[in-house]
């Protein structure tokens, strides 16, 4: 079957679906959008998390055929999504991240003199700034949940930030440092406002 | 496999009728766990996430018509004072993710004896709307579950919402399990206080083949507030009582051993749950307030 829904502000079409396939594999294995990651398949790790109509979702639970017509972000895509937030929504079709831009996507911190490199979200930056990035397969999940986290709680206390991530699992870091991540970028929001 | 996408509740009832063996998904929480590890491959899958009135809810006088889908979170949210003990339950549930996208309704299809909602709805008092191409009709939740995994509804009918008792009292719910967040009952107990009608109800989870009420301890309890003048007085409650009530809910368990726990694990947990539910529901009937700490309650 073909599916049609919005993946980073721009609309995509995926063909030739198979009915029982995954969210996740469509993103992974058809659109060339490897950042959100397969690992449990179950729902347990939270890895694949992308935001579906704006809430945050386990991609491999989300049947394929369920997205027709709705907005996916992935962190691909989270760098423009957080940029577009920040300057109050986005009317034009301008905006979003094209397919290619998102399959050739690289983190890559700022560099502080020229400010060149990749664009990243300040939750992006803070993990990097607070070394919560180890092996690096759970960071991409976390990045969209923490992400969401700060979009609605921009004060978030520890045991909001620890609900806000109870359904991602790292098997590297012992979580002190993703949590000092998310503080960072927290109160990197305020010092902005 | 077809996917069938119904636009409205009536052509999800068509299709339904028609493809009897359709699998409805809705959060997909369960379902395509299924699907992913090829435990499941169903002919039809008929996506549910179209149909917009099975995310609403409707407090009435009495109940509240908690549609089939309507997630977690929103429960969390919006009905805590309506439902405490669904609300309690469903903080418990897995992650914010699956909170996000899971309800009630594909827990009642599901029918796992480990639901999170089950000791909820059952203490509470609860009634499950069904509906097919036949029409609707009220399944009362002590009739609803049938088996393991397995429950009251015909093949061609869908579950269209859940109508919930609205609290006329303290609820609680408890539950057992190796971590706060992604897990899996290996117990669970849910406590009603009824002052209305002076009744008390309970759900155990995850320690019988379905998802039961310890009706032996209820009906002793419910004796002995009665005779105690418990109701009136607001006494605490007797230790005496307490522990009879407590061993009586053991005593309504009948469980297995299996990976997450034994069965005689199981029967005492219960039996702790009890009493701790007891005790924290008539504390706030008392009008202490610690006995209605918010969020999830370690067991």
């Amino acid at each position: 079957m073909r599916v049609n829904f919005t993946v980073n502000g721009r609309q995509q079409e995926a063909d030739d679906v198979w009915e029982g396939e995954s969210l996740l594999y469509v993103l992974r294995e058809r659109m060339g959008l490897p950042g959100s990651k397969n690992a449990c398949e179950q729902g347990e790790c939270g890895s694949c998390t992308v935001r579906l109509d704006g809430v945050p979702v386990c991609s491999c639970l989300v049947a394929a055929g369920q997205v027709e017509g709705r907005e996916v972000v992935t962190v691909e895509g989270l760098a423009d999504f957080a940029k577009q937030r920040a300057e109050h929504g986005c009317a034009t079709r301008a905006c979003g991240t094209s397919l290619q831009d998102a399959q050739q996507w690289e983190a890559g911190p700022q560099h502080s003199q020229t400010g060149e490199g990749a664009e990243l979200s300040p939750i992006q930056q803070a993990f990097i700034d607070a070394g919560a990035v180890q092996c690096g397969f759970c960071t991409p999940g976390l990045l969209v949940a923490a992400d969401e986290l700060l979009e609605r709680n921009a004060e978030p206390s520890d045991a909001d930030i620890r609900e806000a991530l109870s359904g991602n699992l790292c098997r590297c870091t012992g979580y002190e440092k993703i949590l000092d991540a998310v503080r960072l970028a927290a109160a990197r929001q305020e010092e902005a406002v | 496999m077809d996917f069938l996408r119904p636009a409205c509740w009536e052509e999800a009832l068509a299709a339904k009728a028609e493809h009897p063996t359709a699998v409805p998904i809705a959060g997909g929480t369960d379902v395509m766990v299924e699907i992913n590890f090829d435990h499941r491959r169903p002919e039809y899958l008929l996506d549910l996430n179209r149909i917009g009135e099975l995310c609403e809810w409707e407090v009435g006088e009495e109940s509240v018509r908690l549609g089939a889908s309507v997630p977690y979170t929103q429960i969390m949210e919006h009905l805590r004072a309506e439902l405490p003990g669904l609300a309690l339950a469903s903080h418990t549930v897995a992650s914010p993710q699956i909170r996000n996208r899971g309800g009630v309704g594909g827990n009642l299809g599901t029918a796992s004896p480990a639901g999170d909602a089950h000791p909820a709805l059952l203490a509470a008092g609860a009634e499950v709307e069904v509906a097919s191409v036949r029409g609707s009709r009220l399944i009362p939740i002590d009739e609803f579950y049938t088996g393991v995994k397995r429950n009251a509804l015909a093949a061609d009918e869908l579950i269209r919402a859940v109508h919930i008792k609205k609290a006329d009292g303290p609820q609680q719910f408890s539950k057992v399990g190796t971590r706060n967040a992604m897990v899996i009952a290996v117990c669970a107990f849910g406590l009603a206080l009824h002052p209305e009608t002076r009744t008390v109800r309970t759900g155990i989870g995850s320690a019988a083949p379905t998802p039961v009420r310890a009706k032996a301890a209820e009906e002793f309890l419910n004796a002995a507030l009665e005779e105690g003048g418990f109701w009136d007085s607001k006494e605490i409650i007797t230790p005496s009582i307490a522990k009879q009530f407590a061993e009586l809910a053991s005593g309504g368990c009948s469980p297995i051993d299996d990976v997450r726990g034994t069965a005689s694990y199981r029967r005492h947990a219960v039996g702790i749950m009890a009493r701790r539910t007891l005790g924290w529901t008539w504390e706030a009937y008392r009008g202490n307030a610690h006995g209605t700490k918010g969020g999830a309650q370690c067991a």
